[in-house]
């Protein structure tokens, strides 16, 4: 045990003495959680929707198969009560509930105005703006052309609201993404370039020669990393929570614990980049290149899925970081728990596995 | 070489990378005590057998024994019982000539007191007291050199490798190497040395020079210079390298 300790504690020398090390593991949290404030995003197609028609009638009709055609929206499923729409939505499939009131076509004809409720997830704030705005345009476009052309003065309101995030908060988007961000830097891309130094400066070799088994000499190396990770993580978390007053719906320790699971992923894949990697350079490039960029892009941070091509979609299933944001956004926003979330959970524990058994096996071969 | 006990057997040595043989079918033995030189040029094998020989690498085929330990079987007692440098001098720039000292003592399971009174006493001898809180990398290169051998024997192992422990350093430096490494021998360490300086070969009690991954000659510097007749080690090398 002396030896291992004195081992993690030459690790976090190493750590304490490199000012860029430092300023990397704690001035990116809070510089990001800044930056990323502001967010853009544009188009949205296949929308999965769902419809509480409680009047069924020819008009609700109507409208529904304008928005069903309309291609930016996909009839998830018919809702048959108010409290459905709360369960629909904690699915997390549907990303919108239209409601039409009762006896919609009657009190148009009678009052010559009707109502419709759209109510958005907003735990996605762009996604949930677009969408809305979207769905009014179909509405409106369809009083324009199908009722006043006929001579008809109707007038069909819809109201929108907001679910989980009423005021659209960017913050609610841009937290989950720069943990996700952040922990893949300081876990997987720290890890990978130290190792890479080990090898680099000839170290490794030393210590691969010593009574040193190559496990704890990984250990070791990845302890510190995980311990300043997880202290960067609640740093996150305690930044978003007091200043921008991100709600913890959840359970924090969940949190925290499928928070710790990503960093374990994280680690067991800085270590497998290390493997395959001679020096800090190559370490760092197939760092920022095969993961900054792709977390950036590709996991539904900055970018809604829904709008990609399907071959970044299909890229954005194998991103770590897809499954943490939908899983911070669950227990944060909507206050999940892991029946919602274990599928999510399940891929980032499986490819933490695979990482480590890929990494073991790269290292076999380098000894053979 | 009143002493015949071998504590480096290597019997049929073959190691392949996909079809290119870097040690082929090497034969030899190493005996305690003695300053084994093992000389080849660049890409002749050398690296790739030390690397075998220190537990970093497993031989394709053949049986190797260090220190009486089967290098395949019995790697955990193999590496308690030897000591390894590198070409690159690997000390962590980043920490102080102590903190290394410490560090490497550490990582042998060796106790924190013995630690430290051996500590006090290397400094003493490469008179490196008042720069023992420097970091490495504010030293000159031949400095490194010493603490990086200083540290590889710090254990007290049977057996210390040296992977080119003088390149890049200047002649009257690695003269001054020699002389640590006439100590550690005095002292009861064998020295496994690989170098392409031939000059150094003479230093050597017994040498072995490695050609295309075979080992082409394996005797005293004298009766190798005798063998291929030869004035000095440079011709005797030549002559090896041009044979083929």
């Amino acid at each position: 045990m002396n030896r291992f300790f004195g081992f993690v504690k030459k690790e976090f020398h190493h750590i304490f003495r490199d000012y860029r090390t430092m300023l990397i593991l704690f001035g990116m949290p809070i510089s990001q959680i800044l930056i990323f404030g502001y967010v853009v995003s544009n188009e949205i197609t296949d929308v999965k929707i769902g419809i509480f028609d409680k009047s069924k009638d020819n008009v609700t009709q109507e409208i529904t198969n304008k928005i069903t055609s309309s291609g930016f929206f996909i009839l998830h499923e018919n809702l048959n009560s108010d409290k459905e729409i709360e369960k629909a939505f904690k699915k997390g499939v549907i990303r919108e509930v239209i409601v039409f009131e009762s006896d919609f076509a009657k009190k148009l004809e009678r009052d010559g105005t009707a109502g419709i409720q759209i109510i958005a997830d907003a735990s996605d704030a762009n996604t949930a703006n677009i969408v809305s705005n979207y769905t009014k345009a179909i509405i409106n476009s369809y009083v324009k052309n199908e009722l006043f052309a006929k001579g008809l003065p109707y007038e069909i309101i819809p109201e929108v609201r907001m679910l989980y995030n009423n005021s659209l908060k960017g913050v609610y988007m841009f937290v989950p993404g720069t943990m996700a961000l952040i922990l893949m830097l300081v876990s997987a891309m720290m890890t990978s370039i130290s190792i890479a130094r080990e090898k680099e400066m000839g170290t490794m070799e030393v210590l691969l020669v010593s009574p040193l088994r190559p496990l704890p000499i990984v250990i070791g190396k990845v302890i510190p990393y995980m311990v300043l990770s997880f202290i960067n993580a609640v740093v996150i978390i305690a930044l978003s929570y007091f200043i921008f007053d991100m709600p913890i719906r959840g359970n924090i320790i969940f949190l925290l614990l499928e928070t710790l699971l990503f960093i374990f992923m994280a680690l067991s894949l800085g270590i497998l980049i290390s493997t395959a990697s001679n020096s800090q350079l190559v370490a760092m490039f197939i760092s920022m290149f095969a993961l900054m960029l792709p977390t950036m892009l590709l996991s539904g941070f900055i970018f809604p899925i829904e709008n990609m091509p399907k071959i970044l979609q299909w890229l954005s299933t194998i991103m770590p970081a897809r499954y943490f944001i939908i899983i911070v956004k669950n227990i944060m926003i909507k206050g999940s728990g892991i029946g919602v979330i274990w599928k999510e959970t399940l891929i980032i524990a499986g490819m933490t596995v695979f990482f480590l058994v890929m990494s073991i096996k790269n290292f076999k071969v380098r000894l053979e | 070489m009143e002493n015949h006990e071998n504590i480096i057997e290597v019997r049929n040595l073959v190691k392949k990378f996909g079809s290119f043989i870097a040690n082929d079918n090497l034969t030899f033995n190493v005996k305690r005590g003695e300053i084994f030189g093992f000389l080849g040029a660049n890409g002749a094998g050398k690296t790739t057998a030390i690397k075998i020989l220190s537990g970093l690498s497993f031989p394709t085929s053949g049986e190797v024994k260090v220190a009486g330990f089967d290098v395949y079987k019995e790697r955990e007692k193999v590496k308690k019982n030897i000591g390894y440098m590198s070409q690159k001098f690997s000390l962590y720039e980043d920490l102080t000539v102590r903190e290394n000292i410490r560090f490497y003592g550490g990582i042998y399971g060796l106790s924190n007191k013995y630690i430290k009174e051996k500590t006090e006493s290397l400094l003493e001898r490469l008179k490196m007291n008042d720069i023992q809180n420097s970091l490495i990398s504010s030293l000159p290169l031949g400095w490194k050199q010493k603490i990086a051998f200083s540290v590889a024997i710090f254990h007290n192992p049977k057996i210390v490798f040296l992977d080119e422990p003088t390149g890049g350093v200047d002649p009257v430096t690695r003269r001054d190497f020699w002389e640590m490494i006439y100590e550690t021998s005095d002292s009861g360490i064998t020295v496994f040395v690989t170098t392409h300086y031939m000059d150094e070969a003479e230093y050597c009690d017994r040498v072995s020079i490695m050609d295309q991954g075979r080992i082409e000659g394996l005797d005293t510097p004298e009766e190798l210079k005798k063998q291929f007749e030869a004035k000095n080690m440079d011709e005797v090398f030549i002559k090896i390298a041009r044979k083929q």
